[in-house]
């Protein structure tokens, strides 16, 4: 279980990469987590279809900030197009841990501010029947 | 009523703990320690017994047949209500409404007595250390009849602020609703207090008593309040089953909340009347085992005795809040430990409070963590979150050490 703190994820959490804020983002989305009361607003600029800056503020676990720091290394400079194939499988194989259904949510906080602010899309496929 | 001197036998948490099966485990390889108590309690073998019981032999629908069974369930259902209305010392079985939960109770009220004594103008007054069930419901209930919801605040310490209170009550208050014990904050309020300063200006009195009454003493009747609401899962009862106490003439005065089977008198094609109290609040087959149940939970706590489990509780939180001081960066929420109950919500510098729980999920303690459907307490204190351990009857001491020695590896995990 300690694996939930692997030195990676304690990393992210104590150093996060790109957390700020910016200027007149071209994509904005905050959402929030009640379970844990995780929050994350992801904001991105686009050129061309493609995304040339992101940076996220927030607060929350371990796992929920990670993630997001995770995430905003991982689509800057990929397309949206890129982008929109990329799922939660990409997102739990990027954290590389075990995680059950209480944190899963946590850990898909900032992919789903990334959902809502590319595509508006706001629940995920299935939702109900995974919980 | 009269109470029925109940047999005390000796307090001993350790032999206390010999009744809860589900204590006797390991979680991750490690004893487990329950410190999850202010969510929901666990259960002895008697309570299980009961339910057990009652489907083994003795269950079929209440207040329908006229068959051996539906006669016997009956007289189980109706035996429990009396167990209860001893427990609280209500005056009457009729005053004690079968519920789902504190939940349920609240929502009746605000919807049976709101909805048809409120209107613009009218205020209902809460505070802002209520669980989100002391607080949804009104907020609906005032959407609906325009009546306000106004809130009493509390201090930097955790105490309700009884000067603003003062300024709050008035005669436009028409009920005023606070919990006996803070869920997050820990904070005993005075109870008694309170509900004579609410009908000092006319207003009726609501307690919630979710966290109160499986750790003390309850007398409806000394505190004079006009409804109290409690659940049976969090005083070692089963859940689904929760009480409604309310006074004779309010109940009696108040419209039907939920239509259906049983809480009827008669049903004609032009219109109904209503059956009398209680069962003019248990619309439909009740919750018949759980009822049961939770009889023989209000005859397990009456054995212990409510005083020797407050005092238990007492002694316990004060080991605990002076243990607490040991970890480095945790800060408790809520006033000292004389002026609260067995539970202790608190956040750390180093860590989370999700975080926390989940190291100390992997050292076998049960806690919580989150908002603990409090939220206003919780932006009161500009905090998103806690952590909340808290006691029952069966902790002692070795489980706050146990507790203590997992917070430093909190704080050893995030390098603190």
């Amino acid at each position: 279980m300690y694996d939930l703190y692997a030195e990676e994820i304690l990393d992210h959490y104590k150093f996060p990469r790109n957390k700020g804020k910016m200027d007149d983002p071209d994509l904005i989305y905050h959402d929030t987590n009640p379970f844990c009361g995780d929050e994350v607003t992801l904001m991105l600029k686009v050129e061309d279809g493609r995304v040339v800056d992101v940076k996220w503020d927030g607060r929350g676990c371990t796992i929920s900030q990670a993630a997001a720091s995770m995430l905003s290394e991982e689509i800057k400079g990929k397309t949206l197009e890129e982008l929109r194939h990329w799922g939660k499988e990409e997102m739990l194989d990027l954290l590389g841990i075990p995680l059950g259904p209480v944190r899963i949510k946590c850990a898909l906080l900032p992919l789903k501010a990334l959902k809502a602010a590319a595509w508006g899309i706001t629940t995920w496929p299935h939702e109900e029947d995974e919980e | 009523m009269t109470s029925e001197p109940v047999q005390t036998m000796t307090f001993d948490p350790a032999r206390v703990r010999e009744d809860f099966p589900i204590l006797h485990q390991e979680v991750h390889g490690k004893p487990l320690v329950y410190l999850d108590n202010t969510a929901s309690a666990q259960k002895p073998r008697q309570v299980i017994a009961a339910l057990t019981s009652v489907y083994e032999s003795t269950y079929a629908n209440v207040h329908r047949g006229i068959h051996y069974l539906s006669e016997a369930a009956t007289q189980k259902y109706e035996d429990a209500r009396r167990k209860v209305a001893r427990f609280i010392n209500a005056r009457s079985t009729r005053e004690v409404v079968f519920v789902r939960n504190t939940t349920e109770a609240i929502n009746l009220v605000a919807y049976a007595w709101g909805l048809a004594n409120l209107q613009p103008g009218d205020e209902v007054l809460i505070t802002e250390m209520e669980h989100h069930s002391n607080i949804v419901p009104w907020q609906l209930v005032c959407q609906r009849t325009g009546a306000t919801l106004r809130w009493v605040p509390i201090t930097q310490e955790g105490l309700l602020d009884m000067d603003a209170l003062d300024q709050l009550l008035t005669e436009r208050t028409r009920i005023f609703a606070f919990t006996a014990m803070s869920n997050v904050l820990g904070t005993i309020n005075p109870v008694r207090e309170l509900v004579e300063r609410a009908h000092a200006v006319g207003a009726l009195a609501l307690v919630d008593g979710a966290q109160s009454v499986p750790h003390t003493v309850t007398d409806v009747q000394a505190w004079d309040c006009d409804f109290l609401a409690f659940s049976g899962h969090k005083m070692c009862g089963p859940s689904g089953i929760g009480i409604l106490y309310g006074k004779r003439e309010l109940l009696e005065a108040m419209p039907p909340f939920l239509g259906g089977g049983e809480m009827i008198r008669e049903v004609r094609m032009t219109g109904s009347t209503w059956n009398e109290l209680p069962h003019k609040f248990e619309a439909g087959t009740p919750a018949i085992a759980e009822a049961i149940a939770l009889g023989a939970a209000v005859d397990y706590l009456s054995a212990l005795g409510m005083e020797n489990i407050a005092a238990h509780e007492r002694e316990l939180v004060h080991y605990a809040y002076e243990r607490l001081q040991e970890v480095a960066g945790l800060r408790i929420l809520g006033p000292g430990p004389d002026a609260r109950g067995g539970l202790i919500a608190f956040t750390m510098e180093s860590a989370h409070p999700h975080d926390i729980a989940a190291i100390l999920d992997a050292e076998g303690i049960a806690i919580r963590a989150g908002h603990h459907c409090a939220q206003p307490v919780h932006d009161r204190y500009g905090i998103v979150a806690s952590a909340r351990a808290s006691f029952y009857i069966y902790n002692d001491r070795s489980d706050v050490d146990a507790l203590v020695q997992a917070l430093h590896r909190v704080n050893a995990v995030f390098g603190f």
